[in-house]
């Protein structure tokens, strides 16, 4: 299949990814050939397969609704780039 | 002594004799790893006080002869895509610079249970995306065979540190082979065990479905002692399953008289090097004479396989990776006008060309408009894939392949080509897509002194079996037991030692 | 021309457990920011999602209520975008195989009876709450909300007006709290609804293009959005000008909706099975169990108050409107009180001072053995009905022992007929003319007189005890 510019700036919007203009002529070819390459599939007539999304007949993991102590605030806002003391920051989101 | 020659269990007898105090193995491993690791490259975060403290904490243990495992002391490392306590832990990515995280994957508390002591971190393929560990945002590892070849990946800095001797067993994770090939192209032995048996909490998410941890060790006995600590049902990971652990080690029998072996002739045909197979097939004679039935066989889904898995890898990667945006962790691009901007210029400057390759693959076979036709497709294929497979294990206890065409390439030949990079995957990701146990054990050398791996693969739950088999090949043959030559020193065979 | 309006609903509701749908924080309201967080909630690396095993029940049990169809095999995907209170950038949610679907609800308005179609319920978690602070031109995200459990209860677009979307969430709120599987609280948003409104011409058979409204967080917005909002369209189609499909948001000060910023790209939420959830097989037997575990709902228990207790129509219909009001009955009358004193009671008093108070029924104190307490006061000619009502009002808020407050405020009434027949004497005394006035055959002057023996005794007096002794009396004279 053709894969476009056009095409890659959509995906790299969903994605959040803005790559510089010759990183994307790069990323587009790349890509073209790997897409080709995955049309092989296409000789395989699946019509009747149920599509897997899990491997294993594992059904009905529950976990009981019992409270167990949450994480302490300046343990889970540690790691956080722009620190605040009771949140997490970014710029302003707009409605 | 030369520690380094010792598997990890031997290792684990002398400090329970008291012949070694844990804080000399300690020692031992760190001293290897300080003359290795500026060649190497192999750790990303070295722990030295941490382990000498934890040294003395296991030593009092193995004093009071309570010894919690086999491994009781014995020096380890984590591929650093595993989450550890107060440790940092990087995925070997631009993006996750200074994440520590506040908890412990399973794995690493189990093996802190069993008296393990880690060494550190382990460099690998940025996300666990790669076959040569030179995605790493911390610079490449190379092979302790041959500093000019990869060490393979994504577990590359797992294998090598093995091979050379800083860590008698390391952890890894295995989404397409990650585990096996770098221990295929390291000469040592490593197993990805069957889905679900190995908690996946912890372990920093490339593709869900295909991920699983397991050991990279000098010896299939090694590995079993290992899955012993690791294995079995955790309730905060809800994909784990309800499956008997425990016992693998104790039930090795070296014994695989009358078990029907499966070469698939698919795994044997065009792209496999000569003297890989001559390996590979040579194994399969070692395990013919202790009596196993070996039988060729045509697996036709093979040429299927590596589309199906990058389609899916790269689909639960585009969302598992979504979550490194630069707000809650991790490292925050600088000059970004808006929160788009922020998102943009963190994820683009932060993750490596590889990483954004496949999450765009991953976003474009999710897309509107192409779900049905690539994702969809690849779940179904995936489904043709299984069944091939279970077929298989109706005829065979075990199937034996190559783990890779070919043996370890050269530093900086295989990023210009992603397509041939993925396709040397082949042997790999079905272990992966079908959910199996897969082991790599090191099978000979090539002529060029570098290590050939054979993989044998065995049903869902067949862990044991796969183990066993591994071990009667290696109660047969020396492979496993050759260390690559240290920095200065003559190779064995053939080497291209500097 | 006649224009018709058309609308359909998504609703989310907030399940009421203990718990967070994927971890063991806890979901209570309020709580500093990110105090009721964990590495799981807060999307940290490497840590996996668990099913919390109530979550299920409650969205199963939700389903049976409004006559679904339960998806036997289930599972969950992943809804993916960006957004800063989504910490995971995906919302585990349902899209491919939803647990509840095809599911109906008889609604009556004053237009008649009628049934809304339920197209699916499904579970999902919720997202975080971001506050901008200007002071530092930032936006803040607490994830004490993400994780909280979720259903999402879709409509097919059944109403035709305001009136029936008020009352198809009145039922749905009833249903679900009679379940006890969501408080339902607008305030908290606990419930949380979105409005689709489109209007074609009366009687054409194609949908007009709709426009989706959020931010809808009382009954009362969700009618005037909707009023307003169809009345927006008519607007621009009898200018001859298009709708545009759209989310607008319902500004409750301005009275009008308005149209949101559209995100900048295009919604692509690349739904696929979450591959760390296992998938659900719902056996029968589980779904037996969960089926004899339904409880009595409104409609049930107002039949059953008008025949076991012949309460009016009108009676049960209040008392049941919200469960907890229906569950403070039946303990009040259990405790020996009269049905209709206990249901006047409440449709009175009770809902006077609820309605007084901005109190929600089930956030009262006050309790059922009170109200049948000061009800056997009354009866047993203790308390007259004034002074009960000012116990009542005194009380209420902290739920007062009824006993104590009486004695200590001495406020029992007086049936001492030789206490009455001297202060009569007293009153007599003081009014000749009333007597005359009786005498003379103006019923008017008893009334005073009882009024002024009332007055004497602090109101404390049997009313039927006074007027007993004055007519004897007045006979007498």
């Amino acid at each position: 299949m053709k894969i476009t510019e056009e095409m890659v700036d959509y995906v790299s919007v969903l994605s959040r990814l803005k790559l510089p203009a010759e990183e994307k002529a790069r990323m587009t070819g790349e890509l073209e050939r790997i897409l080709d390459y995955m049309d092989v599939l296409n000789a395989l007539d699946t019509a009747e397969v149920e599509p897997m999304s899990h491997v294993f007949p594992l059904k009905n993991v529950l976990r009981p609704d019992t409270v167990e102590p949450s994480f302490a605030r300046p343990t889970l806002l540690q790691n956080a780039p722009v620190p605040d003391e009771e949140a997490f920051l970014v710029p302003k989101t707009v409605e | 002594m030369d520690y380094r020659t010792l598997t990890a269990l031997e290792l684990g007898a002398l400090l329970r004799e008291g012949s070694l105090s844990a804080a000399g193995a300690a020692k031992a491993g760190l001293d290897r790893l300080a003359q290795a690791q500026g060649r190497s490259n192999a750790f990303i975060t070295v722990t030295k006080e941490d382990a000498m403290l934890r040294a003395d904490q296991v030593q009092r243990l193995l004093d009071a002869r309570r010894a919690p495992s086999p491994l009781a002391g014995v020096p380890m490392a984590f591929k650093d895509n595993i989450c550890t306590r107060g440790v940092k832990t990087s995925c070997a990515s631009k993006i996750l610079g200074g994440f520590t995280p506040p908890y412990d994957a399973t794995v690493a508390e189990r093996l802190d249970a069993a008296g393990c002591i880690s060494l550190g971190k382990l460099n690998m393929d940025e996300f666990a995306m790669g076959s040569t560990t030179e995605t790493s945002f911390y610079g490449p590892v190379q092979n302790p065979w041959d500093p000019s070849r990869v060490p393979g990946g994504s577990s590359g800095g797992a294998a090598a540190a093995v091979a050379e001797g800083s860590v008698w067993y390391a952890i890894g994770s295995d989404t397409g082979g990650s585990i096996r090939q770098p221990a295929a192209y390291c000469g040592v032995t490593g197993m990805k065990p069957t889905y679900g048996t190995v908690s996946r909490y912890g372990l920093i998410a490339y593709a869900s479905s295909l991920d699983q941890m397991g050991p990279i060790a000098r010896s299939a006995a090694d590995c079993a002692a290992v899955l012993d600590v690791i294995q079995g049902r955790d309730p905060r990971d809800g994909t784990s399953l309800d499956a008997p652990a425990g016992g693998l080690l104790s039930g090795l029998t070296g014994d695989v008289r009358d078990k029907r072996i499966g070469l698939p002739a698919d795994c044997f045909g065009d792209g496999l090097d000569g003297e890989v197979r001559a390996a590979v097939l040579a194994a399969a004679d070692v395990l013919k004479q202790r009596g196993a039935v070996v039988e060729e066989f045509s697996l036709p889904v093979m040429q299927y396989v590596v589309p199906t898995y990058y389609i899916i890898a790269a689909a639960e990667a585009s969302s598992n990776l979504s979550r490194f945006d630069g707000v809650k962790y991790g490292w925050r691009a600088q000059g970004y006008e808006d929160l788009t901007g922020l998102y943009n210029k963190t994820r683009t400057e932060g993750f490596g060309a590889e990483v954004k390759r496949r999450i765009l693959l991953g976003t474009f076979v999710l897309s509107t408009g192409y779900y049905d036709a690539y994702y969809k497709k690849a779940l179904q294929v995936k489904a043709l894939i299984k069944r091939a497979f279970d077929e298989a294990f109706r005829r065979y206890d075990l199937l034996l392949t190559p783990v890779a065409p070919t043996t370890a390439p050269k530093l900086g030949e295989s990023l210009n080509d992603p397509l041939q990079m993925y396709l040397s995957d082949i042997y790999t990701v079905s272990v992966n897509l079908a959910g199996l146990p897969g082991i790599s054990v090191p099978c000979g050398f090539a002529s060029d002194g570098m290590p050939i791996g054979a993989q044998l693969i065995g049903p869902a739950l067949g862990d044991a079996a796969v183990l066993d088999a591994a071990h009667a090949f290696q109660l047969e043959t020396d492979h496993h037991k050759r260390t690559p030559p240290l920095p200065g020193q003559a190779a064995q065979k053939g080497g291209d030692a500097q | 021309m006649t224009w018709e309006t058309v609308i359909g609903l998504e609703t989310h509701v907030e399940l009421a457990t203990a718990t967070k749908i994927f971890c063991g924080c806890t979901t209570e309201f309020g709580g500093d920011p990110n105090t009721h967080c964990c590495p799981v909630c807060t999307g940290m690396p490497g840590t996996l999602p668990v099913l919390n095993e109530a979550v299920l029940e409650f969205a199963v049990k939700a389903g049976l209520a409004l006559n679904c169809a339960v998806t036997r095999c289930c599972r969950f995907d992943r809804k993916n975008y960006f957004y800063p209170d989504l910490p995971k950038a995906y919302q585990i949610s349902q899209l491919y195989l939803p647990i509840c679907h095809d599911g109906a609800v008889d609604i009556r308005t004053a237009a008649g009876a009628k049934t809304i179609r339920i197209h699916e319920l499904h579970m999902e978690e919720d997202a975080g709450k971001l506050v901008h602070d200007p002071w530092i031109d930032q936006t803040r995200a607490d994830y004490n909300r993400c994780g909280v459990p979720l259903i999402e209860i879709v409509t097919e677009p059944d109403f035709r007006s305001a009136d029936e979307v008020v009352a198809y969430l009145e039922k749905l709120r009833s249903t679900l709290q009679y379940l006890g599987v969501s408080d339902c609280k607008m305030q908290e948003g606990s419930l949380r609804c979105d409005v689709n409104l489109s209007v074609r011409p009366a009687g054409a058979p194609a949908l007009g293009t709709r426009t989706e409204m959020k931010n809808l967080n009382s009954f009362k917005a969700i009618a005037r959005s909707i009023q307003y909002e169809a009345r927006r369209q008519i607007e621009r189609l009898e200018d001859g000008k298009r709708v545009v499909q759209e989310t607008r948001r319902w500004d409750e000060n301005k009275d009008a909706t308005f149209a949101m910023r559209s995100k900048e790209n295009a919604q692509d939420y690349r739904y696929f099975p979450e591959p760390d959830i296992p998938p659900l097989e719902l056996s029968e037997a589980y779904l037996d169990r969960l089926k004899a575990q339904q409880p009595e709902m409104a409609e049930a228990r107002m039949a059953r108050y008008q025949a076991d207790y012949g309460l009016p129509a009108y009676d049960t219909q209040m008392i049941t409107a919200q469960k907890a009001l229906a569950d403070f009955f039946e303990r009040a009358v259990a405790l020996g009180a009269p049905a209709k004193q206990v249901s006047n009671w409440i449709m009175g008093e009770v809902m006077g001072q609820l309605s007084a108070r901005g109190l929600e029924a089930r956030d009262m104190v006050f309790s059922p053995a009170a109200l049948a307490r000061l009800i056997a006061l009354v009866q047993e000619g203790k308390l007259n009905r004034n002074t009960a009502v000012k116990v009542f009002e005194a009380v209420f808020e902290h739920d007062e022992d009824v006993d104590a407050y009486v004695q200590k405020h001495g406020l029992e009434q007086v049936s001492d007929a030789g206490l009455v027949g001297c202060v009569a004497e007293e009153v007599f005394a003081a009014n000749p003319k009333s007597i005359e006035d009786y005498k003379a055959g103006k019923e008017k002057a008893f009334g005073f007189l009882v009024g002024q023996v009332m007055r004497q005794l602090k109101g404390q007096a049997d009313p039927a005890v006074v007027r007993r002794v004055l007519r004897m009396k007045l006979e007498q004279n």
